[in-house]
């Protein structure tokens, strides 16, 4: 941590957050141990596991569904819900 | 009733956020997200939605958000709710604005009790979401007036004497209702289509409301991450979380559960009632179990099914 760091006199008043959804610039993918990965083949695009994700990190597509890993934690929820069977978790390699 | 097509891909409570893998709240504030109909104003509590979603300088949120102390989100409602009718009145401000209160349980059912109560009594237009992880988790798994009985927390350990927490939890809905506001319910983030359209009710509500969710904790009840709608989902199923609204004073049983699972598939999940199945605390399992069948019965009478 050797940037400067802004101070009193240059933050808006009460610290305000004036840009929102900020947080998208912090990447959770880092927490992740086991990858969810998605076999197209049998995802049926039911969605549940972009509604059940805690982080918005499943994209929601036409008719199947991405992961953003850059957000991922991999808590394995969509895996465990998936009704098809799609998503296996993996471990992470780094 | 909705269908996952239909609700807006957009998140408005965004990735990025710091809640623990799993999260419960993540997925209630996420869904909530999902059922708004305007301009919102979130007021969070203290607790860990407030804490892991807007760590300084990001904010994972898209709405207007206010963050304040434990005990006052009813109150700060209520005020923003009276700013706006006030500016309405001056001709300063035309549009209908949403607000919507998040408290955790400690900041509801404990600190925050006096201030809902107030605020539901005042009549102000708003709706308190409750999202119930039974503990304060936030600072370390201590036991709160939504523990349920036999918990293990680090305020009510389980010994060798006392296994976990020796009282029961308090009634929420039954207390909010008893204020006679127009729409009080209970949910459960594994019914996501139930949760919504209760979101969606409450907001359209002209009044007071409150959502008392279930928000399961991997950390707090000690369970795998993946498993935290499964265990949302299982404390519905063993009739532990009976769903179900108070919309102006009649009670209706939304989710029907004919054939109950025992509870001890919904405890044994959870490494909080692991002490539990020693075979000295069995009985404190029976008395679970007849309290669960117990509320069951009398909220299924409240609505009439029995």
């Amino acid at each position: 941590m050797s940037e400067s760091k802004p101070g009193w006199k240059s933050i808006p008043i009460a610290g305000i957050l004036l840009e929102p959804g900020s947080a998208m610039k912090y990447k959770t993918g880092s927490w992740r141990a086991f990858r969810p990965v998605i076999d197209e083949e049998k995802c049926i695009g039911c969605f549940l596991c972009w509604i059940y994700c805690p982080d918005g990190a499943v994209i929601r597509e036409e008719k199947s569904v991405k992961i953003n890993y850059d957000y991922c934690k991999g808590c394995g929820i969509c895996a465990n819900e998936c009704p098809a069977k799609a998503i296996t978790m993996v471990e992470e390699k780094r | 009733m909705v269908r996952l097509k239909d609700l807006p891909a957009e998140d408005l409570f965004t990735s990025g956020h710091r809640l623990c893998a799993g999260c419960g709240a993540g997925i209630i504030a996420r869904m909530t997200m999902k059922a708004l109909r305007g301009p919102t104003i979130v007021v969070n509590a203290t607790g860990c939605l407030e804490v892991a979603s807007t760590i300084y300088p990001y904010t994972a949120w898209k709405v207007s958000w206010v963050h304040v102390a434990f005990e006052n989100a009813a109150s700060v409602a209520a005020g923003i709710e009276a700013a706006y009718k006030a500016m309405m009145r001056r001709n300063a401000w035309d549009k209908k604005v949403d607000i919507i209160a998040f408290g955790g349980d400690g900041g509801t059912f404990d600190i925050g009790l006096q201030a809902l109560s107030g605020a539901l009594e005042r009549g102000h237009d708003f709706l308190y979401i409750c999202y119930d992880n039974e503990a304060y988790m936030n600072t370390g798994i201590q036991r709160s007036g939504a523990t349920p009985h036999g918990a293990a927390t680090t305020t009510s350990p389980a010994g060798t004497k006392i296994p976990g927490k020796p009282e029961f939890k308090k009634d929420l809905i039954g207390i909010c209702a008893a204020h006679g506001i127009e729409y009080a319910a209970t949910a459960s983030p594994a019914y996501w289509n139930d949760y919504i359209t209760k979101v969606r009710k409450a907001l359209e509500v002209d009044g007071p409301a409150v959502i008392h969710v279930f928000s399961p904790c991997p950390v707090g009840m000690r369970f795998d991450s993946a498993k935290s709608i499964e265990v949302a989902r299982l404390a519905v199923q063993t009739r532990y979380w009976p769903v179900y609204e108070v919309e102006k004073g009649k009670y209706k049983l939304n989710i029907k559960v004919p054939k109950p699972k025992p509870v001890t598939e919904f405890l044994k999940v959870q490494g909080r009632f692991r002490h539990l199945f020693q075979p000295q605390f069995k009985h404190v399992i029976d008395e679970i179990q007849q309290y669960v069948d117990e509320n069951w019965k009398r909220i299924t009478e409240l609505c009439g099914e029995a």
